[in-house]
């Protein structure tokens, strides 16, 4: 397969993160748009593609004033904005277009206008038939419903579901940013408000406003530009299904090893090739799966792995150093937010900067183990 | 359409007819492969394995095992919060979303691979939900 040689130019976060009343979503896309670009030393009317999820690609590119002719709306969840990068990649190497803008926003928090939210599903629906009539009421009671399985299956008690959160609190805690900073103890997470059985409060993610942009070019273009360009090594998404219950294993997600293998696969790396990971965590499980199924671990031992400190400040593999969705921000599609953190990794700028990140992996998931998407960044070109 | 339940009502499209003309008669109506032999759920007009569209309509036993579940403490319409919302894998082999009910919803009540069995929830003229309370033989 041809190596990729596309690169991200540009890359920001909306201005603030948080709680931002007084931006609608679409104001989201455009600021953290604008801050990309000029991340990137370059003017909308440079760009000739536009990619996003959770709006219409149209409605963002008038809005900035874009004339595309590129368009990628693929909106399957908070991993979209992966395969939009894996999508771009491709098309650029192809002739399709030479600079895409990627936009996130998302009014999570202060809800202008209430973002459309995948649940209810239409009553109609294979879902509406087949798993809302049995009052699930969206994530917190979906997507953690193969927990109970991988813990009982492995012999995991409930103390190593309940220290992701506390060690990702550790890598908040160097964050400004950060929405929750506070430490926090195995006790107090399994103390906090009961959600759904085994998930407490602190298991699972806030709900925040932002949103983030990237640029990618061809290397030949970044060049010229003053932005710091990070090399996209390789790529990969898949799917598994819209439905829960209808996962193959509820102790791994086909769509994490698909996705990543493709990935892996196009850079030509190893996992101990990989200074650092983002694992998109809006529940505590994820980092879990996130860890085994992208083949850092073996099958039941990610909770020991991070237990014995491995993701943590200081360890061997430091992951979701931004504090990650449990703590750092969560507008509801995540994905955008684990690539910023990635390549201000890599660029070597992060507010809890890891030493000598030559190559960082952000996975996503999107929906209920519906999908995922893998991009591999890297300081080098190969 | 009479409604009896403030809960979540499905609507019924024409590949799923037979599944809930099936739980208004209190029977478990699955999907068989005539082809390649696999027993199959959620329903669909052809086998989700060969495609064959050579398929029959089959009376499930009623009978799973608990595969894994959460208990929400959410407000939902019609749920008593706490409730279990859970995944059961049928003696058939197929897996669907259900409710634990007729037993107390709690972790040391509910475990992993308990027997159940199939009971009804009428909640309008036209929709009926499959619903598992612990089976007391083990399976």
């Amino acid at each position: 397969m041809k190596r990729v040689r596309a690169v991200v130019i540009g890359a920001a976060e909306t201005t603030e993160l948080g709680e931002i009343p007084d931006s609608s979503q679409v104001q989201l896309h455009a600021d953290a748009a604008l801050n990309a670009l000029n991340d990137a030393g370059l003017k909308v009317r440079d760009v000739d593609g536009i990619a996003t999820a959770g709006e219409n690609p149209i409605t963002i590119a008038q809005y900035l004033g874009i004339e595309p002719d590129w368009i990628d709306g693929t909106s399957v969840g908070g991993c979209s904005f992966m395969m939009h990068v894996r999508h771009s990649v491709a098309s650029i190497l192809s002739g399709l277009c030479t600079t895409v803008l990627i936009t996130h926003g998302e009014s999570g928090k202060s809800r202008v206008p209430p973002p459309e939210w995948p649940w209810p599903p239409r009553p109609g629906s294979y879902e509406g038939q087949f798993e809302a009539p049995f009052g699930a009421m969206g994530p917190p009671d979906l997507l953690t419903m193969p927990v109970l399985r991988y813990l009982s299956d492995y012999n995991v008690p409930l103390e190593d579901l309940a220290m992701v959160p506390v060690i990702q609190r550790e890598w908040a805690a160097m964050n400004p940013k950060a929405w929750f900073k506070e430490p926090i103890t195995v006790e107090q997470v399994l103390e906090s408000k009961m959600i759904a059985y085994p998930f407490t409060l602190f298991m699972c993610c806030p709900r925040t406003d932002g949103g983030g942009a990237l640029v990618i070019t061809t290397e030949e273009r970044a060049n010229d530009l003053p932005g710091q360009e990070v090399y996209i090594l390789g790529a990969g998404e898949s799917g598994e299904t819209m439905l829960i219950s209808q996962m193959q294993d509820f102790t791994s997600s086909r769509a994490f090893r698909a996705s990543a293998a493709k990935a892996f696969g196009e850079a030509g790396i190893e996992r101990n090739d990989v200074d650092h990971l983002m694992l998109y965590d809006a529940f505590a499980h994820l980092p879990i799966f996130g860890l085994e199924d992208l083949g850092f671990c073996e099958k039941g031992q990610a909770p020991e792995f991070i237990r014995e400190r491995n993701t943590a400040p200081g360890g061997k593999l430091p992951v979701n150093t931004n504090g990650g969705g449990l703590s750092y921000m969560h507008s509801g599609m995540y994905g955008m937010y684990a690539m910023q953190e990635s390549i201000r990794q890599v660029r070597g700028v992060a507010a809890a900067q890891v030493p000598n990140v030559g190559i960082s992996v952000a996975h996503g998931i999107g929906g209920m183990f519906s999908a995922s998407g893998t991009v591999i960044f890297s300081k080098a070109p190969s | 359409m009479n409604v009896t339940s403030e809960k979540f009502l499905p609507i019924i499209t024409p590949e799923t007819e037979h599944f809930w003309e099936g739980t208004r008669q209190e029977e478990l109506r699955l999907q068989e492969c005539k082809s390649c032999g696999l027993t199959y759920f959620p329903p669909r007009p052809f086998c989700p394995d060969c495609s064959s569209k050579s398929i029959s309509v089959v009376i499930g036993s009623g009978k799973a095992k608990l595969y894994s579940y959460v208990i929400s403490h959410l407000p939902s319409p019609g749920f008593k919060p706490p409730f279990s919302i859970a995944v059961v894998e049928l003696s058939e082999g197929p897996r669907m979303m259900t409710n634990i009910v007729e037993c107390p919803q709690t972790p040391e009540v509910l475990v992993l691979d308990m027997p159940l069995v199939v009971v009804y929830e009428e909640r309008s003229d036209n929709i009926t939900v499959p619903l598992f309370k612990p089976h007391e033989e083990i399976a």
